[in-house]
C-alpha cells in the first residue's frame, strides 16, 4: 500500500491504464475513444500532439504535460514551436479572463450612478 | 568527445553494460524472454540466413553520443584481410544473397574496397552503412559515391534529423552541413534518382531519450524539407530506435533517463514485431570473425548460442539457420512500437 503524501507522482503517469480497475466498462470506452482521437484524421497525429500539449498547459495537468512534451518532441516539433503552443494556451487563458472584464464593466455600469 | 574505451569508462566493458541491464529486469521490469513466453513466441528461432552483416571495425571519423559501437577516431580495431577472406568464402559457399557492411565508418578499413570489389562480381547485393561525413573527411574518400555507384551498392546513410540542431547535438557540430554536402554528391552520381535504381536510404534515430515517430509521416517531412531546402532526393527513410547500449546507455544513465526509457520500451512492446526481427534472417560478424545474432549482441559480447559455430571459420549454415537467438533486455528496443531493425520499422 502506497504511503505517499504527494498529490502528483511522476510514476503514476504509467499507471493511467489502471483506472479501469475501479470501473472497467467506462475506462475501456474512454481509452478506445482516446486512442481514436489521437489517430491521423482530418488533422495529423503530429498536429494533435501539439494541440494536446497546449491544452495540457491550459488545464495544468502535469501528467499530460509530461506525456505530450515527449510526444510532441519525438514527433519532430522543435523547442520554439512547443513554447509557442504554450503561449497560445496562455494567451487564450489570459484573454478568457480579460474578456470577462466586459461583464464586470457592464455590471459596474448597471450599479454605478 | 572520446570513446568510452579511451575514457577508461566502466561501460566500455560490455559485461558491465549487461549487469546494468539485467539488474533492471531482476526488479520490476519483466525479462525479455518472459515477455516472449507471455505472447507464445519463446524460444525465438532464426529461420534463414539471408544477410551477412560484416562489422569491419570500430574506427570512425565521428563520435556520436548515441553510438552503440563506441566507435571513434581513437578506436583501432579493424578487420584483417584474412578475416574478410573467410567472410567472402562463406558468402560464396553458402550463396548468401546480401552482405551489409557496417562499422564504425566501414570505409576507414583499408581493405573495405577489396571486400566490395571481391563480392561485387559474385552478384552479391551489397549494402553499406555510411555516416556521410566520411565522404568529405579526406580527399581519398571523395570518390566514394562513384565507387558505390560502380558496384551498385545500396547506401544506407545516417541523417538523424532534417534540421541541423538535432543532428549536430547528437553527432557533433557541423555534421548536418557536411551530411547535406555528401548527400548532394551521392545524388550527383545518380543515387536516390528514380530512373537509376541506385538506392539511397536515410536513417533517422531519436536525438534523446524518446521513441521514434511513425516512419511514413517522418519520411514525408524529410522528403519535403530536404527537397525544398537543399534539392536532395532519397528513396526510403528508416526510423531506428536507440538501443540502451554503450554510449547511449551512458547518456541514459548520466541524464537519469535510463529506467524511464526502459519502461517506455517495455510498455511499447509489440508482439507483432517479433516475427520481423532482423536477427531471424541475419548473422553478424565482428572484426575478429566471431558470430552474433545482430550488431547489438555483438557489442554486448553475447555470442550465437551454437558453440560450434561461433567463428566465421566454423560457419555451419545448418546449425545457424535454425539457431535459438540469444535475447537480453536490450531486445526491447527492437520490439517497441512498430518495431525497429537495420531496415527501419518492422510492422
Ligand atoms: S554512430 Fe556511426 S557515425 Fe556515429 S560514431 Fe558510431 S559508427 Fe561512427
Ligand atoms: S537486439 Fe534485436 S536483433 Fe538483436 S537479438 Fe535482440 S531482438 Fe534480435
Amino acid at each position: 500500500m502506497s504511503q505517499t503524501s504527494h498529490y502528483y507522482n511522476a510514476q503514476d503517469l504509467a499507471r493511467f491504464g489502471q483506472i479501469g480497475e475501479f470501473q472497467p466498462t467506462l475506462a475501456e470506452k474512454f481509452f478506445a475513444y482516446y486512442g481514436e482521437v489521437f489517430q491521423d484524421g482530418a488533422l495529423t497525429a503530429k498536429e494533435k500532439a501539439l494541440i494536446a500539449l497546449a491544452v495540457a498547459h491550459a488545464v495544468q495537468c502535469p501528467y499530460c504535460i509530461d506525456a505530450y512534451t515527449t510526444e510532441s518532441y519525438s514527433k519532430g516539433w522543435s523547442e520554439a514551436q512547443m513554447m509557442e503552443a504554450v503561449h497560445v494556451a496562455a494567451a487564450i487563458r489570459g484573454g478568457a479572463s480579460l474578456v470577462h472584464g466586459v461583464q464586470m464593466m457592464n455590471r459596474v455600469k448597471d450599479i454605478a450612478m | 568527445m572520446k570513446s568510452l574505451q579511451a575514457q577508461h569508462h566502466v561501460l566500455a566493458d560490455p559485461r558491465h553494460q549487461l549487469e546494468v541491464l539485467d539488474e533492471l529486469t531482476s526488479g520490476h521490469i519483466p525479462s525479455f524472454h518472459d515477455k516472449l513466453k507471455q505472447t507464445g513466441q519463446w524460444p525465438l528461432l532464426a529461420d534463414r540466413v539471408e544477410i551477412l552483416q560484416i562489422n569491419v571495425g570500430k574506427m570512425c571519423n565521428q563520435t556520436c553520443k548515441h553510438c552503440h559501437v563506441d566507435a571513434g577516431p581513437d578506436r583501432r580495431e579493424i578487420m584483417s584481410l584474412e578475416t574478410m577472406q573467410s567472410c567472402v568464402d562463406v558468402v560464396k559457399k553458402f550463396r548468401i544473397p546480401t552482405v551489409d557492411i557496417t562499422g564504425g565508418a566501414p570505409e576507414m578499413n583499408p581493405h573495405f574496397r577489396w571486400l566490395v570489389e571481391t563480392l561485387s562480381p559474385m552478384g552479391v547485393h551489397l549494402m553499406v552503412r555510411c555516416n556521410l561525413t566520411i565522404i568529405l573527411a579526406n580527399k581519398k574518400y571523395h570518390d566514394l559515391p562513384e565507387f558505390y555507384r560502380k558496384h551498385r551498392m545500396e547506401v544506407i546513410a545516417s541523417l538523424p534529423f532534417y534540421t541541423s540542431d538535432r543532428t549536430d547535438r547528437q553527432r557533433g557540430t557541423g555534421i548536418f552541413a557536411q551530411s547535406i554536402e555528401a548527400l548532394k554528391m551521392l545524388n550527383e552520381v545518380g543515387y536516390g534518382h528514380p530512373d537509376t535504381g541506385l538506392q539511397l536510404h536515410l536513417v533517422y534515430n531519436p536525438a534523446g531519450a524518446f521513441l521514434p515517430p511513425p516512419q511514413e509521416q517522418l519520411r514525408q517531412e524529410y522528403q519535403q524539407v530536404l527537397w525544398e531546402q537543399y534539392g536532395i532526393r532519397f528513396n526510403q527513410l528508416y526510423v531506428i530506435t536507440n538501443m540502451p547500449i554503450s554510449r547511449y546507455l551512458d547518456y541514459l544513465l548520466q541524464t537519469g533517463n535510463f529506467e524511464r526509457y526502459m519502461e517506455q520500451l517495455v510498455q511499447a512492446f509489440n508482439p507483432l514485431a517479433v516475427k520481423g526481427l532482423m536477427c531471424r534472417n541475419t548473422i553478424s560478424v565482428d572484426w575478429q570473425g566471431y558470430l552474433y545474432d545482430c550488431d547489438f549482441n555483438q557489442m554486448l559480447g553475447i555470442p550465437v548460442i551454437p558453440e560450434a559455430s561461433r567463428h566465421i571459420s566454423r560457419f555451419d549454415i545448418q546449425t545457424l539457420e535454425h539457431r535459438q537467438i540469444a535475447v537480453r533486455p536490450h531486445c526491447y528496443g527492437c520490439t517497441a512500437g512498430a518495431g525497429s531493425s537495420c531496415g527501419g520499422q518492422i510492422v
